[in-house]
């Protein structure tokens, strides 16, 4: 591979990239190997996905993982079901075994005609052996299916990249073959370039409010889920259209409920940050 | 190439691979990297898994690339100390002007002989490293041409990067919080097919079928549940003060997961006697034989405690000192009793200082595995739990 091929992806517009996310893309897309993301909820992870692809002009394959996928529904699933009831009540050739063959999501981006972006999304929601169960196919980026006696395997292997909440452990050896990337919380100015990007037309004192606000709250420590990303761009749409300020006044803030979702943090707020009306000090004159 | 940064990895208990190297030697040769930069996020990211070894590979990173020698692997107690910016003194122009000013090469000597010198930690003055001082070293400090020590820092080379140790706090052998601890206790599971039939046995279905000579008849089987039962068994005793908060984390993780088929905790004082505690207060006991009664062998059992006792509170038949009564036996024929009960027995330690050698903490030891209460020290433990004896 030349110089040429390293270097693909430069983030899109519609999506702000660190350096150390970018440098870690292409490293996946130059050794062929998954990339794997972990971070906080709401930092873009499944993002970055619709952001390669789109600004690589590929095709976007979606496999979300629930706590019951396994990881053979990925390649394919063996219609029996259908089958026992063809045969029963007549439809399709039962004889054939191809007609029950489904190819799964990635063996859906296996067999695309061009390069793909497979993403797995949250692969840590499944059972603990789901990703051990991957390991081969995403090596060789093939699979067998024994009923027809076929293999499937990757004429373009696609861009892998799979996401993780971290809420479980997944193996060393399924790590081995990832590129890992951490998507830290990003910094004050990272953080208003993303916000620009989702409102180009926000005013600059809103922005500096909010985001005052906003990493005010990051700061407690006692959240049992700090606000991310993507509560921050709801919350800030909910102040644009209702035109207030992001501004905590007696550690009051409009509308508290888009930042924090749960309610042990609300109370845990609301006892410790806003203040009781004073009830002897005559009137409270504030302009707006 | 760069062979000895792994083994630098190695020693800083970073857990590389040589498939890892490979990939990584693979990715140098396609031309990936350009400066040290690049360099320093390309090795992390094929290196490193695991975000909570970002620090140990920084640490690693500064060593092998040096910008700074090892010898200023600043201590914990020294960076928590130095980030304090107390006692910053208010000079005036003149005072601040007065200060002699030293080009970088000649901060940086100087800097290096100075910490060699230096043996404790320093506030306020006009010569050491340390804070809120006019030497030319430290943080918070107001020499004009000073030098910043472990604080966050404007130059954003790698070098740089790796020694502001950004990722310190995602350390796992440091302990974390609930959530992380709940990940631990989710590996301890054993699953069953338990409860109502509702997956479809499709091998029993298909055999059910052709026996029925065609006409479909569906076969049904039970669902795999975990099936682990879990005792906690919490210190409350006054050492334990300081990790209260702790005990309390792994409590919630424990007691919020919903996941083992059956989760009970008690709470004693320094060592179970004859009697376990359902409420922190430890009013009203509950006899341990009677529990033993309910508690069936399988339930496996984590003890948490500091283990720190006078000997005789272990050892003797009347070992109990907030009971003046009848005791059955002493705190180390209890812990036997147990151990012979159930088949799964693990202890967790907070307290990791010098006390760990403490002659109660040895015996207790050499009944129960014992392991750090971290994140780690959890993990371990509850590898422990599910192997079979």
């Amino acid at each position: 591979m030349d110089q040429k091929s390293f270097e693909q992806f430069k983030g899109s517009k519609d999506y702000v990239i660190s350096d150390a996310l970018k440098n870690a893309v292409n490293v996946s897309i130059v050794l062929q190997r998954p990339l794997l993301v972990r971070g906080e909820p709401g930092t873009g992870k499944t993002l970055l996905a619709h952001s390669i692809a789109s600004s690589l002009g590929k095709e976007l394959i979606r496999w979300n993982i629930k706590s019951t996928t396994k990881a053979q529904e990925g390649c394919y699933v063996y219609d029996t079901v259908q089958r026992l009831n063809d045969s029963r009540f007549g439809g399709k050739d039962v004889a054939d075994i191809k007609h029950y063959i489904k190819l799964g999501k990635m063996g859906q981006a296996f067999t695309a005609p061009s390069q793909v972006v497979l993403l797995i999304d949250e692969i840590d929601k499944a059972d603990l052996e789901f990703p051990n169960d991957l390991l081969n196919e995403l090596d060789e980026m093939s699979f067998y299916i024994p009923e027809t006696d076929e293999t499937i395997s990757a004429a373009v292997r696609p861009i892998v990249l799979i996401t993780s909440n971290n809420e479980k452990e997944l193996p060393d050896a399924f790590l081995r073959r990832c590129i890992f990337h951490y998507i830290d919380f990003p910094e004050p100015e990272l953080m208003e370039d993303i916000v620009r990007v989702h409102f180009p037309n926000i005013k600059n004192s809103l922005l500096k409010d909010a985001l005052e606000s906003f990493y005010t709250l990051r700061k407690i420590d006692d959240f049992r889920k700090k606000p991310s990303t993507s509560e921050l761009i709801d919350w800030i749409q909910a102040l644009m259209a209702s035109g207030m300020d992001g501004k905590i006044k007696d550690g009051e803030i409009p509308f508290l409920g888009t930042l924090v979702k749960k309610e042990a943090d609300l109370d845990y707020y609301v006892s410790h940050n806003v203040k009781k009306k004073p009830a002897t000090r005559g009137y409270n004159v504030s302009g707006n | 190439m760069f062979t000895p940064f792994f083994f630098t990895l190695k020693a800083k208990k970073v857990p590389v691979s040589i498939t890892e190297w490979m990939i990584l030697m693979e990715a140098l040769e396609k031309g990936c990297v350009d400066n040290l930069n690049d360099f320093y996020y390309l090795a992390r990211a094929v290196l490193v898994k695991s975000e909570t070894h970002f620090d140990q590979y920084d640490i690693a990173f500064q060593e092998y690339f040096n910008g700074i020698a090892p010898t200023l692997e600043l201590t914990e107690e020294l960076l928590k100390w130095l980030t304090d910016p107390q006692n910053r003194p208010q000079l005036t122009p003149e005072e601040i002007a007065a200060l002699q000013k030293m080009d970088l090469e000649e901060l940086i000597r100087e800097y290096e002989k100075r910490l060699k010198e230096q043996k404790e930690r320093h506030d306020g003055g006009n010569r050491w490293i340390g804070t809120g001082g006019t030497s030319p070293f430290g943080h918070s400090g107001v020499n004009p041409a000073g030098m910043l020590v472990g604080g966050p820092g404007g130059m954003r080379s790698a070098v740089r990067i790796a020694e502001q140790r950004y990722f310190r706090n995602y350390r796992s052998d440091i302990t974390l919080d609930v959530r992380q601890l709940k990940v631990a206790l989710k590996q301890l599971r054993q699953l069953n097919r338990v409860g109502l039939e509702d997956e479809l046995d499709l091998d029993k279905t298909i055999d059910a079928t052709c026996k029925n000579a065609g006409e479909i008849e569906l076969k049904w089987k039970r669902p795999r549940k975990n099936s682990v039962k879990l005792l906690l068994l919490m210190d409350a005793g006054g050492s334990m003060e300081p990790f209260a908060d702790l005990c309390s984390r792994l409590f919630s993780a424990a007691n919020t997961l919903n996941h083992f088929k059956s989760f009970k905790y008690y709470y004693f004082h320094n060592c179970p006697y004859d009697v376990l505690y359902p409420d922190i207060q430890q009013r009203k006991g509950v006899s341990i034989e009677q529990l033993f009664k309910t508690l069936e062998p399988d339930y496996k059992v984590i003890f948490v405690g500091d283990a720190c006792m006078a000997q005789s509170e272990l050892l003797d038949r009347f070992g109990d000192i907030y009971f003046h009564g009848y005791q059955k036996m002493s705190g180390l024929e209890r812990l036997k009793h147990f151990k012979s009960h159930f088949s799964h027995v693990v202890w967790l330690n907070p307290e990791r200082s010098v006390l760990r050698s403490y002659p109660t903490v040895q015996a207790i030891k050499r009944l129960f595995p014992m392991y750090d209460l971290t994140v780690d020290g959890l993990n371990l433990a509850v590898k422990k739990l599910t192997t079979k004896r």
